[in-house]
């Protein structure tokens, strides 16, 4: 049902007037997330302050069968805070407070708003060390990236979001607020519910607080730029390094395309007469830092670099990361619209996913870009083309469902981290099978009766 | 539908369209970090704009306010990975909100009609009302009136306001420097220096400053004593056509052809200046000349780094310690940022330590700070709170606008700091360094 006026003065009353929009000029900015091509414009958009303000606003929503699509800052790659028509967006991101830090137990209890940046900053000025880094980091919310489950540039040794979080405050959608985890190490009791919220995708409840594991920070890191003529020898790199058995905190990778934006905007120096750029990062006991940083300037040059850059100072090293992380965005650069993939492979078959998207990006004749985490076979080539020229997103289209069935069939997945939202609905059901189909709609529809929490999102 | 052109939908839509939504701006831009709306935002402010151009929103008010709460301080440009060219956006998006009269009230009008359509259309009327308020101020009338207290009378805002006009120097920079000043030692290079209006009105000894450092370094420096705004506040404010017309008028003034370099030393209108050849793409008469014109033009930091400036030679002076705030349009709208402070640095006795988000905007921005009086105020306070920090007896800054809130700032809070242009400090060290000990 759309939003009526008895429903908004509802909300008004909630949260307060000033936290609730409904002009249209403030509603065209909600209307979109991170992923390109898809709008949809909501009836309205509600700020909360605290919890229970969330839990009101779900309630009412349950009473009203309003639809509820949670953002936090909207830079989702795969459609999920993408408002449903006319419904209500519930946005996270004034509820932005650090709560606690306890040194004792390693953990940060933070609101579900806060940047990935302010608890890596956080962490940081404590002496210890917030490992996720999404390429996003300075702006998506933590509630964003537990709820997609997040990766980032250090997950080949340090994990994903998941690994960092501990307990999780939750406002279930028929507005119960629950707790799930604690600040113990080891917990067995019961189902562990945390972890089906982490990565739901908004669509299991409301995440308001988050307890996060921390570590100690690395006493030392070195950072390398190595760069080749040739994908395979980088590719090749890769695997020599983790067959040598050291796992780099990071393996990150560009293309030439990739590198020519990410110079243009960056300005930190990368060649642009190369084919692939692989940035490597090291980190722990100086002393293992130097020899493993040794030895991977080695097997580059082994696998043929034309250049190993070693970064001189923390500076340097966070310039080239900063770089790297704009990958993305810098790719906008070169076309109007550019679509990115992030389907991911086992480590072992990068090298013939790299091959194979080149392939199809020569078959459907469109320019590609791509770049990705190296180390985890998680990859993004990013189709740079025109959402207008309707043609080409159709070829766009089906050289994506290539990409997506050689993945599959390489013992991959569809989604490494940019999760399904409305992106790959369509092709969940195929990849996850019947049986696991089945749980997942019996699981939703148990703790979503009413299909508030962002309906039409991950599958139906 | 109105009959009117539409600057947003005749902009080549690659412009529009080159916003990826990615939010890696966002964190950047002060009115977002004020009040975490999107529509505060730039990714949200360009969702408006393109909204616009696909006519699924009409302009109405409502963007005209939010175009003008926009600061214009290009902080999301330098941020923007994917290059979006948010300048030209914001002006044309203005430009939009003008030539539809939105915000239209007799005030308003008669505020643009003096500033932007009259007074700095034409640099004597401003000099001429520059004296006017010089007299006001040596004749001690502004002493009297305010303690008098016939001010409280005034509305508020016009309190504030007048609390704000700035101590007009005894001499303009005409009246201070040769159209022709002689290089000292070998003359290397033959460049003009744009004495700007606001600046010589209110700076005119930073343009003095400039033209002796310049002078210093090997330069003839040209400058003539009537000279035009640079136009970037007619641009800035909707007013695209008039900031044209001032385009030719400086290129006629200023032949390109004749100079190594056509210095700026504001980062404001350097900005701005560094564009003409936009702004005059579609006249066959002068879009060659822009072009060349933009290449000339330099902000004078970066013109004595590029020419390899000289150092003041030791003197007996304290050690000092300054701090640098960067003027939004010197960093992010021309990325001149590690020059100023290279420069800063040679000086010998001076320590520059780091000002906390030193690129964060003051709050200045053009005429902001007199229509958006309590944002720009926040922002001031913020600034104010890292100058505190730093302990930095002298705050260095290159552009008039900053130069101003930043003096205002200070004098309001009772800071025991001193507010100078870079050129200014190493002017005073040639001097020191030539006076015989
Ligand atoms: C330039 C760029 C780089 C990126 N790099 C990476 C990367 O390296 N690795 C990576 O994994 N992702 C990356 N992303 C994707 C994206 O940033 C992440 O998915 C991020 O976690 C989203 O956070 P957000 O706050 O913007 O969430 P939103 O986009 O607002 O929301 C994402 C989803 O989470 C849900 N949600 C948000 N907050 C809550 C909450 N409090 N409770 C319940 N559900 C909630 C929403 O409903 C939606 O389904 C990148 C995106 C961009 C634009
Ligand atoms: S302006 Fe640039 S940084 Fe900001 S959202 Fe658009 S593309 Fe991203
Ligand atoms: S110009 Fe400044 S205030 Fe305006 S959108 Fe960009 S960062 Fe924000």
């Amino acid at each position: 049902m759309p939003l009526g006026n008895d429903t908004l003065a509802k909300l008004r009353e909630i949260v307060g007037a000033d936290h609730v929009l409904t002009t249209k000029e403030d509603l065209i900015p909600y209307s979109f997330d991170g992923t390109a091509a898809l709008q949809q414009m909501p009836g309205a958009v509600a700020f909360a302050g605290t919890t229970e303000q969330v839990a009101a606003i779900l309630k009412l929503a349950n009473q009203h069968k309003l639809p509820v699509v949670t953002r936090g800052s909207g830079t989702g790659l795969s459609g999920g805070s993408l408002p449903v028509n006319d419904g209500l967006v519930l946005c996270l991101v004034k509820m932005d407070k650090v709560l606690e830090l306890d040194r004792a137990n390693l953990t940060m209890l933070v609101e579900a708003g806060v940047t990935t940046l302010t608890i890596s900053d956080a962490a940081s000025a404590a002496g210890l060390f917030y490992p996720p880094d999404p390429g996003s980091m300075k702006i998506s919310t933590i509630g964003g990236n537990v709820a997609e489950n997040s990766g980032g540039l250090r997950g080949l040794k340090y994990g994903i979001t998941r690994n960092y979080v501990m307990g999780l405050e939750v406002v279930l959608p028929e507005g119960e607020i629950c707790w799930m985890g604690n600040k113990c190490v080891k917990d067995v009791a019961g189902y562990s519910l945390r972890d089906l919220f982490i990565g739901s995708e908004g669509t299991l409840g409301v995440i308001t607080k988050v307890l996060l594991r921390l570590i100690p920070k690395p006493q030392a890191k070195k950072t390398m730029v190595a760069t080749y003529a040739a994908m395979d020898q980088a590719a090749q790199t890769v695997s020599d390094i983790i067959a040598a058995q050291i796992i780099p905190c990071t393996l990150e990778f560009l293309d030439r395309t990739t590198i020519r934006c990410v110079e243009d905007f960056a300005k930190v120096g990368l060649p642009l007469d190369c084919e692939a750029l692989l940035l490597m990062e090291t980190d722990g006991h100086p002393a293992a830092v130097a020899e493993e940083a040794a030895k991977m300037e080695e097997l580059a040059r082994q696998n043929g670099a034309k250049e190993v850059r070693v970064a001189k100072d923390d500076v340097e090293a966070n310039k080239l990361a900063t770089a790297r992380r704009s990958a993305f965005s810098a790719l906008a650069r070169v076309a109007p619209t550019t679509i990115l993939e992030d389907a991911t492979v086992p480590r072992s078959e990068l090298a013939k996913m790299i091959r194979f998207v080149d392939t199809v990006g020569k078959k459907y004749n469109l320019k590609v870009g791509t770049f990705g985490h190296m180390g985890d076979g998680n990859l993004h080539p990013t189709f740079l083309t025109d959402e207008r020229n309707k043609e080409e997103m159709h070829r766009v289209e089906e050289a994506f469902q290539e990409i997506f069935d050689e993945a599959i069939r390489l013992g991959g997945t569809i989604t490494g981290e940019h999760g399904i939202g409305l992106a790959k609905k369509g092709i969940l059901p195929k990849f996850a099978g019947d049986a696991q189909m089945r749980v997942l709609r019996a699981l939703r529809r148990t703790m979503d009766p009413n299909g508030i929490l962002n309906p039409g999102k991950m599958f139906e | 539908m109105p009959s009117h052109q539409s600057h947003l939908k005749n902009l080549d839509y690659s412009v529009v369209q080159q916003c990826m939504h990615c939010g890696l701006c966002l964190p950047t831009c002060p009115t977002y970090d004020a009040t975490k709306l999107e529509r505060n935002s730039p990714r949200g402010r360009i969702a408006l704009m393109r909204a616009i151009a696909d006519d699924r929103l009409e302009v109405t008010r409502t963007f005209g306010d939010e175009m003008y709460f926009c600061l214009g301080c290009l902080a999301c440009m330098t941020a923007c990975p994917a290059g979006v060219n948010y300048a030209e956006l914001f002006e044309h998006a203005r430009a939009e909100v003008e030539e539809q009269r939105l915000l239209d009230s007799p005030k308003r009008r008669l505020i643009r009609w003096f500033t932007v359509k009259w007074l700095f259309m034409d640099l004597r009327r401003l000099l001429l009302v520059g004296r006017a308020m010089r007299l006001y101020q040596q004749m001690g009338f502004q002493t009297l009136l305010r303690r008098s207290g016939v001010l409280k009378l005034l509305p508020k805002r016009l309190q504030e306001l007048e609390a704000m006009t700035p101590d007009i120097p005894k001499e303009f920079s005409a009246e201070m420097i040769p159209p022709v000043t002689r290089a000292v030692g070998e003359r290397k290079y033959r460049v003009a220096v744009l004495t700007g209006c606001a600046q010589d009105l209110i700076f005119s000894e930073i343009n003095r400053d400039t033209v002796e450092v310049l002078a210093h370094n090997g330069c003839e420096v040209i400058t003539p004593p009537e000279q035009q705004c640079c136009g970037s506040l007619h641009a800035h404010n909707g007013e695209l056509g008039l900031a044209t017309e001032l385009a030719r008028q400086n290129i006629d003034q200023f032949p390109p052809e004749q100079f190594d370099a056509i210095i700026s030393n504001a980062g404001g209108c350097g900005s701005h200046l560094k564009h003409y050849s936009k702004l005059l793409a579609d006249d066959p008469r002068y879009c060659e000349r822009a072009e060349l014109w933009d290449r000339k033009l330099k902000d004078v930091h970066e013109w004595l780094a590029q020419i390899g400036v000289k150092a003041p030679a030791r003197d007996g002076q304290p050690p000092l310690k300054v701090t640098y705030h960067e003027s939004c349009h010197l960093s992010h709208g021309q990325k001149v940022v590690t020059q100023p402070r290279q420069i800063l640095k040679l000086i010998p006795n001076l320590t520059l330590v780091e000002l906390p988000e030193a690129n964060w905007c003051c709050g200045s921005a053009g005429i902001y700070n007199l229509v958006q009086p309590e944002m720009a105020g926040q922002l001031l306070d913020r600034k104010l709170k890292h100058i505190r920090s730093t302990g930095a007896t002298i705050v260095a800054n290159g552009n008039s606008g900053c130069l101003l809130q930043l003096i205002n700032g200070v004098r309001q809070a009772g800071l025991p700091v001193r507010v100078a242009h870079p050129m200014t400090l190493l002017a005073e060290a040639y001097r020191r360094s030539a006076a015989p000990n």
